[in-house]
């Protein structure tokens, strides 16, 4: 039952965050996926990522749709408001929530279905609006709480787990992000979690709508040969040709000299992205030439991880509506109804 | 032989104009004039679904009485599109006239004896006094309301006054009107008997009154009640609820200390993200709401679900239009109520206002946001384009600057800090209603929502019994909920054996159809359903009449259903009267239809 909570008896030498917080108290229920699922690894990095940045757990708002993926919320940051809402409209409800309330932290988890079929126009027009959060795809190439459908992200050839090969073309969704303008757009693997903690704490940092698509394997129904999204396949092709840290801000890092083959991207919040390894001519910031060398990639098999593109200089929702800095929701009303004078004096115009 | 029998204040006019000829602005001038000129007057726009060239109608009543309604009966006849001349010269009333543009010879076949026909060159006039082609054609327009102006006896005074308030700042464009409006004026003057024996005078009717449309007044209501966020997608007949909420919020809401907004409007990529981002902003402590008509309720079918069941407070305007599917997408109809009532697969019942014209529209979209944070509940406002769209004269909206907000039971930090635990569903007040706690606000108030099954605690349950036991707390709120609809208006008349109920846009066809059958030794009760569920008044007035009337626009008695349905009166102490063809409703059809019965 994923009510389970996990009896909290931390060691008292378990370092604590800048709120005086360990990451036991991150975390959430029991986890009720299949025992070496891809997204309970991503579970644990949301964590850890979460716990570094020292944010307070009930300022946090943690969404999802339907799905594996989806059910994950309950499995961390247990302090956190949480909705697991419907199959594939959960950038919707992130979009009401941030636009309500746009000093909480918005992490929102979802699959390769709910994301890439039901939900593909939401997440596309979230993308469009540059609506602030960190999106997080666990992308595992087939349906695992329907046992075993391709999804729209199984490669051309992958074989289903009774050995039929998925015939129809994928969408992939780094490809998808970067041609509609989508601002940060990183991809990783749930067993690497080194790379993963940096890109999902640059994502929450991130000033717009930052697409996190992680590979993610399904143990039960997509972790056999000929599978391009089992554990061993990916470790085999995953290519880190890209190679970042995440600095929170801090002035005394901003003064330090760039080594030399480092490459640094500053963020809106003051925080900076250090990029220690890039491929030859690459650049981050350069949407034409991260998707030419994704798609070169592609055709030759690999799997392209890290945080492969971002923009720090567009406007998200609130920006570009011009809305108060006091979240909407706790405008008084006063300043919100123009009262009794205004209303007989405004009908002129129905006169 | 047309009538010369003298009628003051009495009369209506149809105007028939191809689409996108940029007929509205006479139109609406016309009206104006007359609302100005203090006497009672109602505009039905009966518009096509398209920008230029089909048929399009403007219907004007005129009523010292006070009666709103459709009229069926034209007393003019302003014939500007050939495509439609032989219908329109048909639907004029033995007596009546028809103005026509007689630049070209009217076909003789189209002639009747019995009425009328006063020709005037319009669009030769037109063309002789300006050059630009568009000019022209618009200019035909403000001529023939000019010659209106003479056959009618409308002070000219006014309608100069309305154009100087329209055009004060562009000179060329009020002289060219002016220039129309005297060119159509002086023709009919000089070539006919003016005033027609049916015209206009003065009167005092209208001084504590506007000329407004119901989305217009339903935005106005959403912008008093505190709404900072709506979302929606593009649909007819309820764009201009957003298009009015968002002028208004653009002159309403802005900080005056620092310039930034304090509303946010989306449009949505559809209706399904629409009503995502109603639920998401609500959960998070905002008022919001969408608009939309029957293909987006549709769509919202889903999420509403999803509302309902994890108790989220969300306000749907829903203007209603001809179904099913794309259907008549101009025409009228109350064809949502079912869908409405139990919107979403499973178990499901919302709180649906029937407001019946723009004052109730401003009054029950306050009541929307109050009764669905009071219930944390999805709430719809049934308007239809009817009330929506077409100008109608009703007092001047009111606030009281007293009022505030009910917002429900939501806990402050202080509150839970008070508490050893907080729980979502539980405990419940005697309404069935559970706290809320609000993302961000402590973090002894953090819970998880779900649309999965959770049991009172809001913990994941697929126990029968736990299931049960919140479902059944929904119901209990529902019903609770009665007690808070706007009660039904009764009115009742001595001697009266039957009872005749009915909702919305029908109000006004219905009292007028109910005074006429009164005088005609016919007297009959009524009850105008102001919202669901029913309270037990509703019940009370099925009771306690021989027999009923349920008089609605649709083609399966669904206002009828759902009182069978939802209050255990026998359908057989029910009757149905429908109209469901798309236009507004008249008087006339009232009193057939209740006649019919009577016959029986």
């Amino acid at each position: 039952m994923p009510s389970i909570t996990k009896p909290i008896a931390a060691h008292p030498s378990l370092a604590k965050n800048q709120l005086g917080l360990t990451i036991r108290d991150y975390e959430g229920s029991m986890s009720t996926l299949c025992a070496g699922c891809g997204h309970d690894s991503i579970t644990a990095a949301i964590i850890r990522a979460v716990w570094e940045l020292s944010l307070a757990p009930h300022m946090i708002a943690k969404l999802s749709g339907i799905g594996c993926s989806s059910k994950t919320p309950t499995y961390f940051v247990s302090g956190a408001h949480g909705f697991n809402s419907a199959h594939g409209r959960m950038p919707a409800i992130a979009t009401g929530a941030n636009a309500a309330n746009r000093a909480l932290t918005y992490i929102g988890v979802s699959g390769d279905g709910d994301s890439l079929s039901i939900g593909l126009g939401q997440l596309s027009h979230a993308i469009r609006r540059n609506l602030k959060m960190a999106y997080i795809l666990e992308n595992n190439g087939v349906y695992g709480l329907t046992k075993g459908q391709f999804s729209a992200s199984s490669d051309l050839g992958s074989k289903s787990k009774r050995g039929e090969p998925n015939r129809v073309s994928p969408i992939d969704p780094a490809l998808l992000a970067l041609s509609i303008g989508a601002t940060f757009v990183a991809r990783s693997f749930s067993g690497d979690k080194e790379q993963l903690v940096p890109i999902i704490k640059a994502a929450i940092a991130h000033r717009g709508f930052a697409l996190v698509d992680v590979i993610s394997p399904c143990v039960t129904f997509n972790d056999h040969n000929g599978s391009t999204k089992s554990y061993s396949h990916v470790r085999e092709h995953q290519l880190r040709a890209i190679e970042a840290d995440f600095v929170p801000p801090a002035p005394e890092i901003l003064a330090e000299i760039t080594p030399k083959g480092v490459t640094n991207v500053t963020m809106h919040d003051g925080s900076v992205l250090r990029f220690t390894t890039l491929p030859a001519g690459y650049d981050p910031t350069d949407r034409q030439k991260v998707y030419n060398y994704l798609l070169e990639q592609q055709s030759a098999g690999n799997v392209v991880t890290g945080l492969l593109y971002v923009d720090e200089s567009a406007p998200d929702v609130h920006e570009l509506a011009n809305t108060s800095e006091l979240p909407l929701s706790q405008i008084p009303f006063e300043a919100l109804c123009p009262g009794a004078a205004t209303l007989a004096k405004l009908q002129d115009e129905f006169r | 032989m047309p009538d010369s029998a003298a009628r003051l204040n009495d009369f209506a006019i149809k105007l028939a104009n191809p689409n996108g000829s940029g007929s509205a602005s006479a139109n609406g001038l016309l009206m104006q004039a007359m609302f100005r000129m203090g006497v009672p007057v109602s505009g039905k726009n009966l518009f096509p679904s398209n920008i230029q060239g089909l048929p399009t109608w403007y219907e004007i009543r005129v009523n010292g009485d006070g009666y709103m309604a459709r009229s069926l009966d034209y007393d003019l006849m302003v014939a500007m599109n050939a495509q439609t001349y032989e219908r329109d010269v048909k639907e004029v009333r033995a007596g009546g006239f028809v103005l026509y543009d007689s630049s070209w010879p009217l076909d003789p076949r189209l002639m009747r004896t019995d009425v009328g026909f006063l020709g005037v060159p319009l669009a030769k006039m037109c063309n002789e006094q300006f050059a630009e082609p568009r000019e022209r054609v618009l200019m035909k327009n403000i001529a023939y309301a000019g010659s209106m102006a003479a056959l009618l006896n409308l002070d000219m005074k006014v309608v100069e006054q309305l154009l100087t308030e329209k055009y004060g700042g562009k000179k060329g464009l009020k002289e060219s009107n002016q220039k129309a409006l005297a060119i159509g004026y002086d023709y009919a003057a000089k070539h006919f008997n003016c005033p027609l024996p049916f015209h206009l005078g003065p009167m005092n009717e209208n001084g504590d009154k506007v000329l407004i449309d119901g989305n217009t007044a339903t935005a106005l209501g959403c912008l008093y009640a505190g709404a900072t966020v709506a979302a929606w997608y593009p649909i007819t007949p309820a764009t201009s609820v957003m298009d009015a909420f968002t002028k208004l919020c653009a002159k309403y809401r802005k900080d005056p200390d620092t310039g930034k907004n304090n509303y946010l409007i989306v449009q949505a990529e559809d209706e399904l993200a629409a009503i995502g981002m109603v639920i998401g902003a609500a959960w998070n402590g905002a008022r919001a709401f969408t608009s939309t008509a029957g293909p987006g309720i549709s769509l919202m079918n889903e999420l509403l679900g999803l509302a309902y069941y994890a108790e989220i407070p969300a306000v749907l305007i829903d203007v209603q239009r001809v179904g099913p599917s794309t259907g008549m997408p101009t025409r009228t109809q109350q064809g949502d109520i079912l869908s409405c009532a139990y919107a979403s697969h499973g178990d499901t019942k919302h709180i649906l206002l029937f407001p019946a014209n723009p004052a109730e529209c401003f009054e029950f979209a306050v009541k929307s946001f109050d009764l669905a944070e009071q219930f944390q509940t999805p709430v719809i406002m049934l308007s239809d384009l009817d009330i929506g769209m077409n100008d109608w004269v009703v007092p001047k909206l009111t606030w009281d600057d007293n009022w505030r907000p009910n917002r429900g039971r939501v806990l402050t930090a202080e509150d839970l800090q008070e508490m050893s635990k907080y729980f979502r569903y539980s405990p419940r007040d005697a309404d069935g209603v559970a706290a809320r706690t609000l993302p961000g606000v402590d973090a002894k108030g953090s819970f998880f929502t779900r649309g999965s099954g959770h049991n009172r605690f809001g913990v994941y349950t697929e126990m029968p019994d736990e299931y049960q036991d919140v479902i059944d707390r929904l119901l209990e709120k529902h019903q609770a909920s009665a007690k808070y609809i706007p009660a039904p208006v009764v009115l009742t008349r001595p001697g009266a054996k039957i009872g005749v109920i009915s909702l919305g846009g029908c109000d006004a066809a219905v009292r007028e159809g109910l005074d006429q059958l009164a005088a005609a030794g016919t007297p009959a009760d009524y009850m105008r359903i102001r919202g669901f569920p029913f309270d037990q008044p509703v019940t009370d007035f099925l009771m306690s009449h021989d027999y009923t009337v349920v008089i609605e626009q649709n083609r399966d008695a669904q206002l009828r259903s759902l009182l069978t349905l939802e209050t255990g009166v026998p359908k057989e102490k029910m009757r149905s009267a429908l109209f469901y063809g798309g236009f507004p409703l008249s008087a006339r059809q009232v009193v057939e239809s209740i006649q019919k019965f009577e016959e029986k």
